[in-house]
């Protein structure tokens, strides 16, 4: 990590190493995972492939999340406002214009995209907890929103929307629950590896510059305005996306599933999972997935006092998140595989 | 040697004409969750979030299964009741639902709680052909068994009540002209669609003016003011405890003398006629189909001591003033009659035929007189409520029990 070059990224060298190519263990143990990926649902019940794919659909958000946070270093409390936007506009496509479940993710997408960007650029004057708390009131105003009567046509209210559950195309010999597993990895997976290509390209480099020193960033010629806004685009569009995937799988929206628990969770996932960290992003989704649940096994009476105390405990133990743990370790195994020049 | 294997396959053939022949064991039919000792019910309630004040029906639920299972359970079978938290979130409540449909494998879903909750897994509930039972929610669509005949209500709803007022302005009041201020959301609509079933052909020519207010709004005042300046005799006031003071308080100040009905969702008298004061409340109308714990006029009624004396065994934490618990256990006996009737024909369809099937069940802590009745076409359980009037500093109840169903 000690041949980064330029002196904006070389700060934050330790968090992000800087962009190349990927070493062939790194492509090996992503196509292993991609394996296990694909295997899961054949080994394991249709119930927890809904769950393994909830937790996939809430990696999605959280890079998108990372984008914005942990790689352009704008805070949002408000993510969970861009996974309901997304939401209602797929089950509005699906049930009100009879659009097919896997056309509207990119409705959703491209609708985040301009509402996020258009959010972006009032949030340009707000710095840090500022802008925290204007995008926390995003995350308030949203589910209002979604009850407001003149809406009431498109939204149903406070009933929401019931939709019906996609079974497998081509007569796939699958059973719903794997093949919308199979259908949000797939999505995940291209969002991916788009979102890595962008953070490691010109792009990434630049969010990761002027979350660092705006003012350096802007004197090498970097459009912060611009960028920024885009940042907060893309982020949102990534959010959207998940919540438009979320409405399928789980096949109703309504207000009560979009309220600001929605957007906290999303943080804490974000952070635990590790900031400006891509696969950060996939650990924080399983945290999200599945915490809440370990923490009601080991208590009925106060699961979020658990839930709390485990938080804590990952906070202590791993203070940049699992990636960062992860780093760690690999880094430590290299050192003890022989003096192997470091080569991944 | 073929004397003892003779012997083997005599006894043996012996033992199986027992087997098939004893009816007890015949008819015994089990679907899943359930065994010889044991019938497992799935429950989800918001022990978090910002509905967690419901959780105490959760609570008090378990409590009282958990005394059946000390008395030795329900015909031999000890209750297990899986009880999830789902903070009041649909995705949750989908995700939880189908972990004790899925893995724990319950006979049913038994009180879940909340509109939008019971939303999210209605048409789960009625593929997969596992009953979603006795929902704790007023709204109206739970009672449709030609579409969800997997899916019951409980409580009257709020469609309910709205047709039983009108039945009492028919009998009672001459030339009504009705006024009628309600929240413009599902809840208030639904009191506005009872009103006029209730009325019939004369709905249209009854109903002087009907105004909506939002929940965001700051007053009704204005609204009030209007309702008066109809003319109208009869005033139908559907709001929530905040807007019912102020409705209350502006009428007796205009010097507006209708026949005043109030939504049961308001009929507090800490939170709604206090304030309001009592002198301007007297004479509203409402109505109610269970004991109000806290009313004095059940100090020394058996089945309220009952519910106190099981409260301070079972659920010592539990508070006594509060209508979720009284409600709790009454709906958690409604439960049990369903399983006591279903005997060793545990299948969830036998318990959806059961539950269709109560002719003038009474549950302890509901208003005297207030039965249950079922049928195939008939899933809402509760239909009867008994008007009461403001008088002092209490709700005195009077008249017969009314009976809105039949109609749906």
């Amino acid at each position: 990590m000690a041949d980064s070059s330029s002196p904006a990224v070389e700060a934050v060298a330790v968090a992000n190493p800087p962009a190349r190519a990927m070493s062939p263990a790194r492509l090996a143990g992503i196509a292993l995972a991609l394996a296990v990926a694909l295997g899961l649902p054949f080994v394991v019940s249709d119930f927890h492939s809904f769950q393994l794919t909830q937790a996939i659909i809430y990696a999605i958000a959280l890079l998108g999340l990372n984008m914005l946070t942990g790689y352009n270093g704008q805070i949002s409390l408000g993510h969970g406002a861009f996974y309901a936007i997304g939401a209602y506009t797929a089950a509005i496509l699906i049930d009100k214009a009879g659009v097919p479940y896997w056309a509207t993710l990119p409705a959703a997408g491209i609708l985040c995209f301009v509402v996020g960007f258009l959010f972006g650029l009032p949030a340009l004057r707000l710095e840090g907890l500022y802008l925290a708390l204007a995008t926390l009131a995003l995350a308030l105003v949203v589910p209002q929103f979604l009850r407001f009567r003149p809406m009431e046509g498109l939204t149903n209210g406070v009933q929401g929307i019931s939709l019906d559950k996609p079974a497998a195309p081509f007569g796939l010999p699958l059973t719903p629950d794997q093949w919308l597993y199979f259908f949000a990895l797939f999505v995940a997976a291209l969002m991916f590896w788009a979102g890595h290509n962008m953070l490691r390209g010109r792009i990434g480099r630049a969010m990761i510059a002027i979350r660092d020193h705006h003012i350096s960033a802007e004197t090498m010629g970097i459009n912060s305005a611009l960028i920024k806004s885009t940042t907060f685009g893309v982020s949102a569009l990534y959010t959207g996306v998940a919540g438009a995937l979320s409405a399928v799988v789980v096949a109703f929206v309504a207000p009560d599933s979009f309220e600001l628990f929605l957007s906290i969770s999303l943080l804490v996932g974000m952070v635990i999972g590790g900031l400006a960290s891509v696969s950060g992003a996939i650990y924080g989704g399983l945290f999200v997935q599945f915490v809440p649940n370990i923490a009601e096994e080991v208590s009925k009476a106060a699961p979020w006092a658990i839930y709390g105390v485990i938080l804590i405990l990952f906070m202590f133990f791993m203070p940049a998140g699992i990636a960062g743990f992860v780093r760690q370790i690999r880094g430590w195994l290299r050192k003890r595989l022989a003096g192997s020049p470091a080569d991944g | 040697m073929s004397m003892t294997r003779r012997l083997l396959c005599t006894t043996g053939l012996a033992a199986a004409v027992a087997l098939v022949a004893s009816p007890g064991l015949a008819q015994k039919k089990y679907g899943p969750g359930v065994t010889d000792k044991e019938i497992k019910i799935g429950n989800t309630n918001p022990y978090s979030g910002p509905a967690s004040a419901y959780g105490t029906i959760g609570r008090t639920i378990a409590a009282y299964f958990e005394k059946i299972n000390a008395a030795g359970g329900i015909n031999g079978r000890k209750i297990t009741f899986v009880t999830l938290d789902d903070g009041y979130s649909p995705p949750k409540t989908v995700e939880q639902t189908r972990k004790l449909v899925e893995r724990e494998k319950v006979l049913v879903i038994f009180q879940g709680l909340g509109t939008p909750t019971n939303s999210a897994i209605h048409k789960y509930m009625n593929s997969r052909k596992v009953p979603q039972l006795f929902v704790a929610t007023g709204a109206t669509k739970w009672g449709q068994p030609k579409k969800y005949p997997w899916t019951m209500g409980w409580q009257p709803n709020y469609q309910t009540e709205g047709a039983i007022y009108a039945k009492y302005v028919l009998q009672n009041v001459k030339n009504p002209k009705i006024a009628v201020l309600y929240q413009n959301d599902d809840y208030g609509k639904d009191y506005l669609v009872g009103l006029r079933a209730g009325l019939g052909a004369k709905a249209d020519s009854m109903i002087a003016k009907s105004l909506s207010y939002e929940v965001s709004s700051p007053t009704v005042d204005a609204q009030v003011v209007q309702l008066k300046n109809s003319g109208a005799n009869v005033f139908l006031n559907v709001t929530t405890p905040k807007f019912a003071v102020q409705a209350i308080k502006k009428a007796h100040d205009l010097g507006w003398k209708p026949v005043h009905f109030l939504n049961n969702v308001s009929v507090s008298v800490s939170r709604v006629m206090k304030p309001a004061g009592y002198e301007k409340s007297q004479g509203i109308i409402s109505s109610a189909y269970a004991k109000d714990p806290t009313d004095p006029q059940w100090k020394n009624d058996k089945e309220y001591l009952e519910w106190v004396a099981f409260m301070k065994k079972w659920y010592p934490r539990g508070n006594l003033n509060s209508s979720f618990n009284a409600y709790a256990y009454a709906v958690a006996k409604t439960m049990e009659h369903v399983l006591k009737q279903a005997g060793d024909n545990l299948t969830r369809e036998n318990i959806m035929r059961t539950a269709a099937s109560m002719k003038d069940v009474r549950v302890p802590m509901l208003l005297p007189g207030v039965m249950l009745n079922t049928g195939p076409g008939d899933f809402r359980p509760i239909e009867q409520m008994q008007l009461m009037r403001f008088e002092g500093e209490t709700f005195k109840r009077f008249g017969p029990i009314i009976d809105a169903g039949g109609s749906s």
